[in-house]
């Protein structure tokens, strides 16, 4: 039996960003035993990354905004596959967890008399992000966490979940390690809410950090969980383009915000070029009026740089494939220019958009109050996840919940920007407050030893494996004809690598069926590979063995995204294909969900998505 | 792209060396990159702790040539020519292995810190006002990202090893953005005079000249904080009002 230490919760927490963060704070409240695990130190969870800020219809800035208009933007950009439950609960419950936050100590930007101040963002018809500056995230994290420590949550940092462990069909524990030393630990649980964030690891340019390896979509797959919309990966148009060792990091959607614009080579604002027939009557046709809306005018539409991500994304690779890029491969995003409006523009733009002016200083050596900023798509978000229900979050297997970006429903086929900070309060709160009550509702469950020591032993597999040994058990035999299975010892980081590769190339921003069935041709060799993974060392910090096991999930998820996007022969939201470039009406009337089936493949199901009441209806027609 | 020479810190709580290793270096490249490179070339179990890569999350704290650094925000080209760069773990903390240290007694320190505690709400609708005038100074302690580089190059931790009784910068500032929160009701300043040391800080500003965040962290929290703990528990008259004031509360 291999060793490990028990750790009884009532309810466990895997993730500490937002939604983890916000579920364990709730969860507890209410006294049960609460633990949270998280990869991570405490605090430096991807949420501290969000730069632009929380979108919740306080109606501070604009008295028009309400609940209905924030549920019609909502519905709007995410191509109306969005759960209609999910984006009305969160429409309407946003706005008190905001405030719920101040009441916390969160400082956010102030308006002159004295409320929190909103700000402009894509797909948002009025002010409508609560903000710190462009450290949004930050506030809100340090906010959660400084909360949290103070009502007896467990912290487990720097810890890594492998596996979901269940008895007769629902939630029993988890099984993991630190990552310090490499001990194993066993989570009793009656009841787990995943909130691991999301897949950019998956891909080459992306603005996640290594953690985002869909752990979550993997735990929750394995355990027999649906996995939904997860042909829907978010590319945000600005990510930093050069120098290459920060190619993709973040340049918040703020910087249109504030004023902000896109030009090409040429000096065109090429975003006025094609402006797409549902967003029409809501954009600005020239420069001026643009202007007057990130200024605050209430009369002018807002310019076509604040158009959704997706669309935005893709008129930037249009001018890069065009030739008029920028030198580096990008385009220009310009806010230098509005010194030609500001007298103190300089100032403004430091104080406005503090962390972008320190982050091209210091990264590219370019002050952005003088200088244009080169950016292109990185990959940021993904708006498929593990299936929930909209009021409770718990996914197909009882006891077990998700929330925040590992979960789907809210943002359909494409996220606006600051939705997902409010998505971790809204539902992270949701989730938390339901399995405290699956907790109570539900005794403990018995985890069984064999499970245990069969977690234990794949985990360690990547130490034992030698040239030609099977690592991972009897799978491996009917491939042992197979050239790439006979091949040496694999390093983990390389498959990683080569992963990222396949899926940037073929299941990127723009997909073709061809390139998507070769992707998982690709996917397939890599498992293989992934088999014969060898780790040096030790397992004390050891970020080979810990790279080896995140492969798994990876491969999982890259799979997913793959066999989803191939499954969907349209065009709408994140989701692009050459080979069928326009929507179908039929295929917005439907999910893609895939699970796992009894044989252990991977299925794929089209399920149609249920009818809109007419109450909501009515709404969506109110707001065109 | 040109070879570089590193002396990297290798070694766990029994003991290390500096281990050589040669990497190539093009432009753009930060330290954290050229780490990264070496983990993937020639020493794949290497210890290093980072996450957003961005300078956003403080992970990445280590000392850099000696000085306290991000090594994601370091950037080689800022490095002198010709000579081997050093990169140690810092020294304030207990070491786990390689570049990685036990940061575990500052999430212990912050439990200690009395939590917000805010007036009654200012409106009918359980909101409150503040203008932002008066959040400025709050918002750049908030700023903090919790790297404890400022906790690294503090003497009072980093040689007098006074872990028990001092809380240093990061929580001086985070005291600092509690008791300046124009809502907060709360009093922390006896404890910062009798538990948390604030009188050992003689205010030599090593940890604002290694603040990533720019954060004037002497000048505009701990100075504060220090005339805080003069006038309300030195002066005979404050000392008075707050045996009343404690009293009705």
């Amino acid at each position: 039996m291999p060793e490990y230490r028990t750790y009884p919760y009532d309810v466990l927490v895997v993730g500490a960003g937002g939604a983890g963060l916000r579920a364990a704070i709730e969860a507890s409240s209410s006294g049960a035993r609460v633990g949270l695990v998280c990869k991570s130190l405490l605090g430096k969870a991807h949420t501290v990354m969000a730069e632009g800020g929380v979108a919740a219809s306080l109606g501070t800035v604009n008295a028009d905004d309400n609940w209905e208009v924030h549920f019609a933007d909502t519905m709007r950009g995410g191509q109306y596959l969005s759960s209609w439950r999910m984006a009305e609960l969160h429409a309407r419950e946003a706005p008190d967890r905001v405030r719920e936050l101040e009441a916390w100590g969160a400082v956010f930007d102030r308006t002159g008399d004295g409320r929190i101040l909103q700000r402009n963002f894509g797909g948002h018809r009025y002010p409508r992000l609560a903000h710190v500056g462009d450290r949004t995230g930050l506030e809100m994290i340090r906010t959660l966490q400084d909360h949290g420590v103070h009502q007896g949550i467990d912290v487990h940092m720097e810890c890594t979940v492998v596996s979901i462990l269940k008895d007769d069909g629902r939630v029993a524990g988890a099984f993991g390690f630190d990552r310090q030393r490499g001990r194993f630990m066993l989570f009793e649980a009656r009841a787990i809410v995943l909130a691991t964030g999301g897949i950019g690891r998956a891909y080459r340019v992306t603005s996640n950090s290594w953690e985002y390896t869909g752990d979550g979509h993997a735990l929750a797959y394995e355990a027999g969980a649906d996995l939904m919309d997860m042909e829907f990966v978010q590319f945000h148009p600005t990510g930093m383009v050069w120098p290459p060792s920060v190619a993709g990091i973040l340049v918040t959607e703020g910087v249109r915000g504030e004023g902000g614009v896109l030009r090409n080579s040429e000096g065109r604002r090429f975003m006025f070029d094609d402006i797409p027939e549902a967003y029409r009557n809501q954009t600005a046709d020239n420069e001026p009026e643009g202007w007057e809306y990130t200024q605050g005018s209430r009369t002018a539409r807002r310019p076509p740089e604040l158009l959704t991500r997706d669309h935005v994304a893709r008129c930037i690779v249009r001018e890069i494939k065009e030739g008029r890029g920028s030198p580096h491969g990008g385009v220009f995003l310009d806010i230098a220019w509005i010194k030609e409006k500001l007298p103190n523009a300089a100032e403004h733009i430091r104080r406005k958009l503090p962390s972008m002016y320190h982050q091209f200083k210091e990264l590219a050596g370019i002050d952005i109050t003088t200088t244009p900023m080169e950016v292109g798509p990185t990959t940021h978000y993904v708006m498929g996840g593990v299936w929930v229900d909209p009021e409770s979050q718990m996914t197909t297997v009882p006891g077990l919940f998700a929330a925040g970006e590992c979960a789907t429903g809210l943002h359909g086929a494409n996220r606006l920007g600051g939705n997902s900070l409010s998505d971790l309060l809204v539902f992270g709160k949701r989730a938390g407050e339901f399995a405290v009550r699956f907790a109570g509702e539900n005794g403990s469950a018995s985890i069984d030893p064999g499970d245990v020591e069969a977690v234990a032993a794949h985990s360690l597999a990547p130490f034992d494996a030698r040239d030609g040994d099977d690592a991972h058990g009897a799978g491996d035999a009917e491939n042992a004809g197979d050239a790439e299975n006979a091949g040496d010892a694999e390093n983990p980081y390389r498959i990683q690598s080569d992963l990222q590769s396949t899926m940037q190339e073929r299941v990127g921003i723009v997909r073709t069926e061809t390139d998507m069935l070769q992707a998982l041709d690709d996917i397939e060799a890599l498992k293989r590979r992934a088999h014969r993974v060898r780790v040096d060392g030790n397992r004390e910090y050891n970020s080979g063995w810990h790279t080896a096991l995140d492969l798994d999930n990876l491969l999982v998820v890259s799979e997913a995204v793959a066999r989803a996007a191939v499954a969907r022969k349209e065009s709408r939201g994140g989701h692009f294909r050459e080979d069928y470039p326009d929507k179908d009406a039929a295929l917005g009337q439907l999910n893609i969900v895939v699970r796992k089936g009894p044989d252990g493949a991977m299925q794929v199901e089209r399920r149609p998505i249920a009818e809109m009441p007419d109450r909501l209806k009515q709404v969506i027609e109110e707001q065109r | 792209m040109k070879p570089v020479t590193f002396n990297v810190w290798r070694g766990d709580a029994d003991g290390g060396a500096f281990a050589t290793y040669e990497t190539e270096i093009s432009e753009g490249m930060v330290v954290l990159d050229a780490v990264h490179r070496i983990q993937a070339e020639s020493a794949p179990d290497l210890a290093v702790r980072w996450n957003c890569k961005a300078g956003k999350c403080g992970s990445c704290s280590a000392e850099v040539n000696g000085a306290p650094r991000l090594m994601c925000m370091t950037r080689m080209d800022d490095m002198p020519d010709g000579e081997p760069v050093r990169v140690e773990p810092m020294k304030s903390f207990p070491l786990i292995r390689d570049l990685v240290t036990d940061v575990s007694w500052n999430f212990e320190v912050k439990k200690k810190i009395r939590p917000f505690k805010p007036r009654p709400p200012d409106a009918d609708d359980g909101t409150w006002r503040m203008s932002q005038d008066d959040v400025d100074r709050v918002q750049e302690f908030r700023k903090c990202i919790e790297c404890y580089l400022c906790q690294d190059v503090c003497h009072v931790l980093r040689e007098h090893q006074l872990h028990d009784g001092f809380i240093g910068p990061r929580f001086f500032v985070h005291a600092a953005a509690l008791e300046m929160h124009p809502l907060d009701t709360e009093d922390r300043v006896e404890e910062l005079a009798a538990t948390q040391g604030i009188g050992y800080c003689n205010i030599t500003k090593c940890c604002t000249a290694v603040c990533p965040e720019h954060i004037t962290i002497t000048d505009n929290a701990i100075i504060p904080l220090k005339e805080r703990v003069v006038d309300d528990l030195y002066d005979p008259i404050r000392r008075l009002f707050r045996v009343f004031r404690r009293k009705r509360t």
